[in-house]
């Protein structure tokens, strides 16, 4: 349902030129979404994507989240290694640390957050014991927990996608 | 208004140079997939950005509703772009440490240690 | 300077980066080097065809990127699926 809805708009938002939409549009976009909806549900029957991924709340979150630490961080990401590139100065290294996270959704958010802030890059999750491997540009700490890392971003992770 | 475009078209370069000079400069694959990951993606971003503000401005010149849908499809680049760059890259990394390539200069590397442990792949 | 001077400007610097970075992606010690080097080529031509979709006055050119962008991220996919052996 949540990709029925998903690949309809987005068919739609990139037909839309402008002015008002013909129903035949509207047509396609309904099969195409139907059509990508039973793929996925066909090839991979395992996984579910909740309702709480449409909840507005949710969503308007992850705006805010979008704009807010997420766009900070990035930035401050990118001239931490524009620094290390002019200077060639690093101090890598593999650490694991603990996450705490339960929902698969919050997980991959938070992975992919991790791998464009500062200084590090997800390498390997470990599906059981909620623990991500992260390889770290310049490792001050051999033992660090989530705060060291990614600061706020788990605590943002369990109230968008948990 | 030129002017703010040339601005984020200069910040975009920039970064977009620098990745690619992080692609000479870095001595592994990981330190490597650091530079380009971070700095193409915040440069592209900066580029497509100069291009909404471009759209928007004609926009508001001349009420032309082209501009308008230019601007939401690079919108809708931009995010297929940060999506998937993001997740490549995690791919990749991981491929590359199952592959057997190790952290060069590495001071700690849990991952080896807890495969060795357990006698194969994690996860 | 006009607008468009400066879009096209800003691409040819973009289209150098890119051919320099084919550098590494000739030259890498390893195949994950190379396939690093593909992927951050991927995204500097995605980011050329916007520059370029303005240049040339075509909204079609930003739907390529998308699409191109979409299957450059499949590509990467695959190629991570072959190095770790499980293809």
């Amino acid at each position: 349902m949540v990709i029925f809805v998903a690949s309809a708009l987005t068919y739609l938002l990139l037909v839309w030129a402008g002015g008002a939409i013909e129903w035949l549009e509207v047509v396609i976009a309904i099969v195409f979404g139907g059509l990508m909806a039973v793929m996925a549900r066909r090839w991979n029957p395992d996984i579910t994507l909740r309702h709480s991924w449409l909840n507005p709340i949710r969503l308007a979150r992850f705006v805010v989240y979008l704009f807010g630490p997420f766009l900070f961080a990035l930035i401050q990401a990118n001239l931490d290694v524009a620094m290390r590139v002019i200077t060639g100065k690093i101090n890598p290294g593999i650490v694991r640390i603990p996450t705490g996270l339960n929902g698969d959704g919050a997980l991959t958010l938070l992975a992919n957050s991790i791998t464009l802030t500062p200084g590090t890059l997800t390498v390997d999750a470990n599906d059981k014991s909620r623990e991500l491997y992260i390889h770290w540009i310049n490792v001050t700490n051999e033992k660090p927990g989530a705060e060291d890392i990614c600061g706020t971003f788990p605590k943002w992770a369990r109230r968008i996608a948990e | 208004m030129v002017f703010a475009i040339g601005i984020l078209l200069g910040i975009g370069l920039i970064f977009n140079v620098l990745g690619t000079i992080s692609l000479y400069r870095f001595p592994d694959v990981y330190t490597r997939l650091h530079g380009t990951t971070k700095c193409t993606t915040f440069g592209s971003l900066f580029t497509s950005a100069a291009v909404v503000v471009y759209g928007l401005s004609r926009y508001f010149d001349g009420y032309d509703g082209r501009f308008v849908t230019l601007s939401l499809h690079v919108v809708v680049a931009i995010l297929a772009l940060l999506i998937s760059n993001a997740t490549g890259a995690h791919a990749l990394a991981r491929a590359s440490h199952r592959s057997g390539i190790m952290p060069l200069y590495a001071v700690v590397d849990h991952l080896a240690e807890d495969e060795k442990n357990k006698g194969g792949r994690i996860s | 300077m006009t607008t468009e001077a400066l879009f096209s400007y800003a691409a040819v610097v973009l289209g150098l980066a890119a051919l320099v970075m084919l550098g590494r992606l000739i030259a890498g010690p390893t195949l994950a080097d190379r396939a690093v080097a593909l992927d951050a080529m991927n995204t500097l031509v995605v980011a050329l065809m916007i520059l370029l979709s303005v240049i040339f006055d075509s909204i079609v050119m930003v739907d390529v990127a998308i699409v191109y962008a979409g299957l450059s991220f499949v590509g990467t996919m695959f190629i991570a699926r072959y190095l770790e052996g499980s293809m």
